[in-house]
């Protein structure tokens, strides 16, 4: 017999007890939750979300470490780094950004979705996707960093508050991930 | 009301850090709650199967920007005291295709893949260090591209000055396109469905 949730399945028979994942929410509500965290964070701080800025810090501070002469040199490097007053890494986005990942794991624990898995297509190896992940990672790193910022940071943020510069940038992400989207059908589809 | 609170000194740079990473454990449970810790969500977005990404992200827009827009009206909200980046089009027009291409090779953007490396996704922890990566190359390079970078910049622009319409106007119109998206979305998630539903028959 098999159900559903595959709990009495032969094969899964084994196994004691399955907390099966809950469903995603509704994506209207979670919007509207998504745009009253922005909107607080307007309200209180004046500035929106970001993610990538965070990993700017945590780069230079990396970069500072190995060769603080080199970041030092660097005009990109030390705008992060600040005039070393201050830790590099006692930045407003570097605490939001551990708070997204405690934010996130709570969420997967409540919903029984915290599994540790590579998500592909059937089509790719895990070797691939993991190859593609960092490729993908590297461009989008690039990428935000010309961009001033990434779909939190640009895309949401300026999104909301109407700024020219994030809505251009938003139409081109999509533009960009649609027209790839062809030749990477094999990793997803 | 006086807002943004910050700005009006009412708690130290230290409680800012807090108010981070509060704000941040409420970014991060939204993002895990509506599928984005999950590459095979956000690229199907890219596939017309599943238009989640669309949905979350322009239905937190509208919610935001309504929210900015009455307190604005109201008088609780200085938008000048609000930051935001300034326009460099074509550098901005360049990246947003280099991260657009990136978000379908990778399968996440840099906030979703905390999300994803969070929930035990071995794919989002590599991409998060290929962000690493690339943000280490792009430092590296960058006394040879600022020029690039620093180029069309129009300041701060915002859009109902740019377009001359009054704020309000742009908010609706906004809201309008949202909701036309919403509508476009449904319909064609429908489609699709009916579409796959066909190859299996």
């Amino acid at each position: 017999m098999t159900s559903i949730t595959g709990i009495f399945s032969k094969d899964d028979a084994v196994q004691e007890k399955v907390y099966e994942p809950k469903p995603y929410s509704n994506p209207y509500l979670v919007g509207i939750g998504l745009g009253l965290v922005l909107l607080a964070a307007f309200v209180i701080m004046g500035r929106g979300l970001g993610a990538s800025g965070a990993f700017s810090s945590l780069v230079s501070a990396g970069v500072q470490k190995v060769a603080p002469e080199h970041a030092a040199n660097n005009p990109y490097f030390s705008e992060y780094l600040g005039d070393g007053s201050v830790n590099p890494l006692k930045d407003w986005l570097v605490f939001e950004v551990l708070g997204v990942f405690v934010g996130g794991l709570i969420s997967g624990l409540l919903a029984h979705r915290v599994k540790k898995t590579v998500e592909k297509g059937d089509r790719i190896s895990v070797r691939n996707r993991l190859i593609f992940a960092f490729i993908g990672g590297g461009l989008m790193g690039f990428g935000a960093k010309l961009a001033r910022g990434c779909t939190s940071g640009q895309a949401l943020t300026g999104g909301a508050l109407l700024n020219l510069g994030s809505w251009a940038f938003m139409m081109m992400v999509f533009a960009g991930a649609y027209a790839m989207a062809y030749f990477m059908r094999r990793q997803w589809t | 009301m006086n807002a943004p609170f910050f700005k009006f000194d009412m708690f130290s740079v230290d409680f800012s850090l807090v108010v981070a990473f509060i704000i941040g454990i409420g970014f991060g449970f939204a993002l895990e709650r509506g599928g984005f810790g999950n590459a095979r969500i956000l690229a199907s977005q890219f596939y017309f199967t599943d238009m989640r990404v669309l949905k979350v992200m322009f239905s937190a827009i509208v919610t935001a920007m309504l929210g900015v827009f009455f307190f604005v009206a109201f008088g609780w909200l200085d938008l000048s005291l609000v930051y935001y980046t300034d326009t460099n089009l074509i550098p901005q027009i360049v990246g947003g295709l280099i991260l657009g291409i990136g978000f379908v090779i990778g399968g996440y953007c840099p906030g979703t893949s905390c999300v994803s490396a969070a929930t035990g996704r071995i794919d989002g922890v590599v991409y998060l260090l290929g962000v690493m990566a690339g943000i280490f190359v792009f430092g590296e390079i960058f006394p040879w591209i600022s020029d690039f970078y620093y180029s069309t910049n129009m300041g701060r622009v915002f859009l109902p000055d740019y377009l001359g319409l009054s704020y309000g106007m742009v908010v609706f119109l906004v809201v309008l396109m949202a909701v036309g998206a919403f509508a476009a979305a449904e319909w064609g998630e429908k489609k699709m469905a009916a579409k796959k539903s066909g190859e299996r028959k």
